[in-house]
């Protein structure tokens, strides 16, 4: 039986949570503050809070001086291509860890989740030879290929783990009925595993999105994408905070944006199957 | 062969011809994110008016992201930049490694014995140039004029140590949140340690002796360091040891420090009316010396362009070099946005114009800074190294850090100086036998 929740200790969880989810929406919101500021004001001391003169000169400076489309495009081809292109692949690796156990599926998901332990910094200067020797430094596609290689573990832990929820009996009645295995795929198990897929998708065009090593490294100019527009904006010699808390605004919100969107999606899929 | 045909072939290769003709040379520049480099980047529709088959791409980082891609780039032939922005560090020793197409066969209006000939010193090695100076810094005193009146003290332009910290205690008014000194405390071979090592430089110290040993234990240092704790911790401001050039750069606009002791370049910055409160009260003064020793902390820097071996556009990219590093360039940017806005410290014909003295109060004593620093001797001492601020050798960017963070921790008051000084001693030891310098 559920305890009873009394509107004491109710109010009292409601603000407990508001004050942790505060906490952690602080620095995005100075960020966004500090966007609006003047320099001199963005560095003050004491920090000054909303009394300043608000304008958008940041964002018209720093979108003067480097633009902003192109590196907007080459974060979203980056972020979405990688993702699907790691999805294409990691549904049916899934599938098959998930449904079809053998005795070293435990062994296998566990090495390729050790692909994830080495340090990016050990394998750069091999990947950067590879690229330099087939010509794709700086192109969205070796980008696309790094970024889907690296986040590939992810992915097929992540669908591992909601495939798993599924009750096997399902799919064994479809295959009763005659489906093919496309068809149980395709019109069994991912309609029933859409939460989880579209929460996996997400996170992962999230992390690709705010992937900084291999994009810094991997890019020069024709496939910078936002990391690089941000990474720009800090400087030896001058102030600089208000301007590249401008840069990073324009870097994040398009992702925010998108993750408010879907976080009916998010939360549904990231508590998928955990009440039984 | 029908004339129709022939006529087509025709065309067609006269097509290819004026194609080619027309054909855009695309080179990538990497660079930093410094006023200069932002007004650059402002100016060149003159480039393009001049150079329309020269198309330039820009890659501004962060001054560490920027040093390790391109040392990553140029190592492994990657040939991703055709220009990049390097420093006086990088420029010998990549230099040494074949890494950086020499600059030899400028053209005569170039004129390339304009170059203050301490800033072509340092971009060569035996007598061949290898990077064009875009911007040039030593270090000095920026100090309120209006404080060491109050205070009743005059700096003289060339003060002793003594006279410095005389003038930081006189200036000091904690109540009101001014503070007789300000100095870098962040660590990092290009943040504090560039101070500290330039300071160490002006006390007769050095970094190593000739046989590559470290040289922490010596009495030089020890005096560098104890008087560098007592003056920050008793006239510097709080917080110190994470205070880098642009934190004390904000200090000092908001009139918090009474003398700051930094580049050169800062002087263009603390008089700027739109961001300085201060801007009509700045003096200079050299950087000070200890009383009998004559080494004015050689501190020397200059933002360099480079071409590198592995570019692909190399005449493109040795065109766009020359313009950016000309007596032009700075011509354009005084009719655009003044004199006071010249790219300084690269040549001898800036200083030698009456209209830049007139509207550049610092101008005489960045060139007086400069031309007292002998890249080939920093040190009073006998020492197998060249450099300034810093050490030319590979390993010093890794060295200097760890001693940086070292003297940071003693600042901070984790460490004493003894400590912090004993431990310099063994890392670097320790880094220099593992590359090979000491056995």
């Amino acid at each position: 039986m559920a305890r009873a929740v009394t509107p004491a200790r109710k109010s009292i969880n409601t603000a407990a949570a508001w004050t942790v989810a505060l906490i952690i929406f602080f620095p995005i919101l100075w960020t966004i503050l500090t966007s609006f500021k003047p320099e001199p004001v963005a560095v003050a001391s004491p920090p000054v809070f909303l009394n300043f003169d608000w304008s958008f000169e940041n964002y018209e400076t720093v979108i003067q001086q480097r633009g902003y489309g192109q590196f907007f495009w080459n974060s979203m081809v980056i972020a979405f291509g990688s993702t699907i292109l790691g999805m294409i692949i990691a549904i049916p690796s899934a599938w098959a860890m998930a449904f079809v156990h053998g005795k070293r599926t435990k062994d296998l998901l566990m090495w390729m989740l050790s692909t994830k332990m080495m340090p990016a910094a050990g394998v750069l200067v091999p990947i950067y030879l590879i690229a330099v020797y087939f010509k794709i430094l700086d192109t969205r596609f070796l980008l696309t290929i790094v970024l889907m290689l690296m986040n590939l573990p992810i992915i097929i832990w992540m669908l591992y783990t909601y495939f798993r929820e599924i009750p096997v009996d399902i799919l064994e009645a479809a295959r009763m009925d005659g489906a093919s295995l496309t068809n149980e795929i395709l019109y069994v198990l991912t309609p029933m595993a859409v939460p989880g897929i579209a929460s996996t998708l997400l996170l992962n065009v999230i992390l690709a999105w705010n992937e900084s090593f291999w994009t810094l490294n991997l890019t020069a100019f024709n496939a910078a994408p936002l990391t690089k527009f941000i990474a720009g904006f800090s400087s030896p010699q001058g102030l600089f905070y208000a301007k590249l808390s401008a840069a990073s605004v324009m870097a994040f919100l398009p992702i925010m944006i998108l993750g408010w969107f879907s976080q009916k999606q998010l939360v549904r899929g990231l508590t998928f199957g955990a009440v039984k | 062969m029908n004339m129709t045909l022939r006529a087509l072939l025709g065309a067609c290769a006269a097509a290819a011809l004026a194609g080619a003709a027309a054909a855009q040379t695309s080179i990538t520049v990497a660079t930093v994110n410094n006023g200069d480099m932002i007004r650059m980047q402002g100016l060149m529709s003159d480039f393009n008016a001049m150079h329309p088959d020269i198309e330039v791409n820009w890659v501004t980082l962060e001054e560490n992201a920027l040093r390790q891609q391109v040392t990553t780039d140029i190592a492994t032939g990657g040939g991703q930049y055709d220009v990049m922005t390097i420093g006086t560090y990088e420029v010998p020793i990549w230099a040494k490694q074949s890494w950086l197409e020499p600059l030899s066969d400028l053209p005569a209006d170039y004129n390339v014995d304009d170059l203050l000939p301490s800033v072509r010193n340092a971009l060569s090695v035996d007598g061949t140039l290898y990077a064009a100076p875009f911007y040039g810094e030593s270090a000095m005193i920026m100090y309120r004029t209006d404080l060491m009146e109050k205070a009743g003290l005059t700096m003289p332009d060339s003060p002793t140590w003594a006279d410095v910290k005389a003038a930081a205690a006189a200036m000091t008014d904690k109540d009101n949140e001014i503070y007789g000194i300000c100095l870098r405390g962040k660590p990092g071979w290009g943040e504090n340690m560039a101070f500290i090592g330039a300071m160490n430089n002006s006390y007769g110290g050095r970094w190593f002796d000739m046989d590559w040993k470290a040289q922490f234990e010596s009495q030089e240092w020890k005096d560098t360091i104890a008087d560098y704790l007592d003056m920050m911790t008793n006239y510097g401001p709080p917080g110190a040891s994470a205070n880098g050039f642009n934190e004390n750069l904000t200090l000092f606009q908001q009139g918090k420090c009474g003398m700051w002791i930094d580049a050169t370049v800062a002087a263009g910055f603390v008089t700027d009316p739109t961001n300085s409160t201060v801007a009509d009260n700045v003096g200079y003064a050299q950087f000070p010396n200890k009383e009998g020793v004559d080494n004015h902390g050689n501190w020397f820097w200059a933002w360099t362009l480079a071409i590198p071996a592995s570019s692909d556009a190399k005449d493109a990219a040795k065109t766009f070099v020359q313009w950016a590093t000309s007596q032009g360039y700075t011509n354009l940017v005084a009719s655009k946005e003044g004199w006071r806005a010249a790219p300084p410290g690269t040549r001898t014909s800036l200083y030698e114009n009456a209209d830049y003295a007139a509207a550049a109060p610092f101008a005489k004593m960045t060139l007086d800074s400069m031309n007292a620093v002998d890249f080939t001797k920093p040190s009073v001492q006998e020492i197998p190294y060249t450099g300034a601020q810093f050490v030319a050798i590979p390993e010093f960017q890794g060295i200097g850090t760890a001693v940086g963070q070292e003297m940071s921790a003693a600042l901070a008051g984790q460490k004493t100086a003894d400590e912090a000084l004993a431990a310099s001693q063994a890392l670097t030891d320790e880094e220099m036998k593992a590359a090979g310098y000491l056995q």
